[in-house]
């Protein structure tokens, strides 16, 4: 019999949908309404029925393969855990237990995608909102080097550019859009503004804008173009900032991949906060995986850092660039590595993603990735919010529970978790 | 001598979908081999739409198709895979962060 569930959350990308319709037969999901094509695959592409863990590829039994985990981590010297962002709150307190236990590294996903976010909130503070009050009021809207049309495809329409909000009823009329990027994406063609940086050029574009909101004077010169935007063009974007409503920035990787990172999105930062001085402004970074956000918090809660942390001498030390998965794998300082819900195998640099497979890896992973194709135990877990329960955190920092719809047939990642925390020696 | 150009990787809707269809399988592949350039670029190389060239940076190369899309000239895009991961480098400048953006690389044709 066919089964309807209403209200069900997509943990897979940093929007967390929650509105979601699943129709689902014999535990497996039939159809999805209301996700986009990212959400509709997440569900749909997930076979929930048992699968037995691999060890070198061979299936084992799941004590086998928990005794062979077990083993690799007692016998590494330096064990590294990464990834933590797609899976639940729960399974993340876990693996960062299990961290401190073992005297490990910890790092999250976050490293290679918003770490030098999270740096530029330590240098210049976030002044920040949720996403309720962006759909409620905000009235200018400031993508920077963000693609949501690709990796947040339902951005828009519940949360930004067209969503009806509150104060803001007319929709996309009553909001002005701006997109400011190296490349005209899919999103920025429906801007009223669009701003062509050079690329590696993002500051100083922002520290322009910075200069002409605070009415710096500055020399026009003939000719001149600022990182390929005139001050012209500038001007006018500054003014539009002043003096809107309720403005919202929201920042990707165009701002922490290229050259600058923390330095790019630090510069954006302090232009929304002294925004403050004009305007109400605010900013949101634009996080990539479900639960990205939840990795962040459930590090710093614990360890007090959001991510790049090393357990080694017994209590929390902070080292971006030197705990960082890449860097740790580029030196061969982690001799083991657990990796939670993610596919570093697929992402990360070639070389680093080497120097991976070169050492015993445990992958705790639904689905049979790269990184767990590679891996010397995989232990195939359940999915938080389908056949798992958990909560995860919003882009904006909002917690939400999810609500899972299928009966559990496979172990959760943090009871996995909570196993190996149990067996393992300190 | 190739044509250099800046490398910028990033996200695709196409890419996402092949990665759920499997990161084994022909989709991905197709979708994370595919290289954006300028026209002119593309013209400047005498390449075909879709013509396979040789991407080289300091860290590795990889080999891709190139189509011509709405980009300013000296750019290429290549969506996040691991045709980009080849040829990004794993230094992070102290940050945890590879540039996985703005790396110069040389177009050459094969
Ligand atoms: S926008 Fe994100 S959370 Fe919403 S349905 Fe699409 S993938 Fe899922």
């Amino acid at each position: 019999m066919t089964e309807r569930t209403e209200h069900v959350t997509c943990t897979f990308c940093g929007c967390l949908c929650d509105d979601i319709t699943v129709e689902h037969e014999d535990g497996r999901i039939s159809s999805v309404s209301r996700a986009c094509p990212n959400g509709r695959a997440h569900f749909l592409d997930y076979a929930p029925a048992p699968r037995l863990p691999r060890i070198r590829g061979e299936e084992a039994s799941w004590e086998e393969a928990l005794a062979e985990a077990t083993r690799i981590l007692n016998a590494a010297r330096s064990p590294l855990l990464y990834g933590l962002s797609s899976a639940s709150t729960e399974a993340i307190r876990k693996a960062v237990s299990l961290a401190d236990r073992l005297g490990a590294f910890v790092d999250s996903t976050s490293s290679v995608c918003h770490g030098p976010t999270g740096l530029a909130m330590q240098a210049v503070g976030e002044p920040t909102c949720t996403l309720g009050e962006v759909r409620s009021r905000a009235d200018l809207l400031l993508f920077w080097g963000c693609n949501p049309a690709a990796s947040h495809p339902r951005h828009f329409a519940r949360y930004s550019t067209t969503a009806k909000g509150r104060f803001v009823p007319e929709g996309r009329k009553g909001r002005t859009v701006i997109f400011v990027d190296v490349r005209l994406t899919p999103g920025a063609r429906s801007a009223d503004l669009f701003l062509r940086v050079d690329p590696g050029c993002d500051f100083e574009v922002l520290t322009t804008l910075r200069a002409l909101v605070r009415e710096k004077p500055l020399r026009e010169q003939e000719g001149v173009c600022l990182g390929g935007v005139s001050l012209g063009v500038l001007r006018d974007v500054a003014t539009r900032l002043k003096s809107c409503r309720y403005g919202v920035a929201f920042m990707g990787m165009g701002l922490t991949m290229t050259r600058g990172r923390d330095v790019n999105v630090a510069e954006l930062f302090r232009l929304v906060a002294e925004l403050n001085t004009y305007t109400r402004f605010s900013v949101i970074p634009m996080r990539g995986h479900g639960n990205v956000t939840g990795a962040d918090q459930v590090l710093t809660w614990q360890s007090g850092f959001p991510f790049a942390v090393s357990y080694a001498r017994g209590y929390p030390r902070y080292g971006p660039g030197e705990f960082t998965a890449v860097d740790l794998l580029r030196r061969g300082d982690a001799d083991a590595a657990l990796i939670l819900a993610s596919d570093p195998a697929a992402h990360f640099p070639s070389r680093a993603a080497a120097r991976l497979a070169s050492i015993p890896t445990v992958v705790l992973d639904p689905e049979e990735s790269l990184t767990a194709r590679g891996a010397t135990v995989w232990l195939p877990t359940g999915k938080a919010g389908i056949d798992v329960p958990g909560s995860a955190y919003r882009m904006d920092g909002v917690p939400l529970r999810l609500r899972p719809f299928l009966a559990p047939r496979r172990p959760s990642d943090e009871e996995i978790l909570g196993r190996l925390l149990e067996e393992v020696t300190p | 001598m190739g044509l250099r150009l800046v490398l910028v990787t990033g996200r695709t809707l196409e890419q996402a979908a092949g990665m759920h269809k499997g990161k084994c399988s022909e989709e991905y592949r197709a979708a994370v081999s595919r290289g954006e350039i300028a026209p002119e670029n593309l013209a400047a190389l005498s390449l075909a739409e879709g013509g396979a060239a040789l991407l080289r940076t300091e860290h590795g190369t990889a080999e891709v198709r190139l189509f011509s899309a709405d980009l300013p000239a000296g750019l290429l895009f290549l969506p996040l895979g691991p045709f980009a991961n080849t040829l990004v480098g794993d230094e992070t400048e102290g940050t945890g962060m590879p540039s996985f953006k703005g790396i110069p690389v040389e177009v050459e044709l094969l």
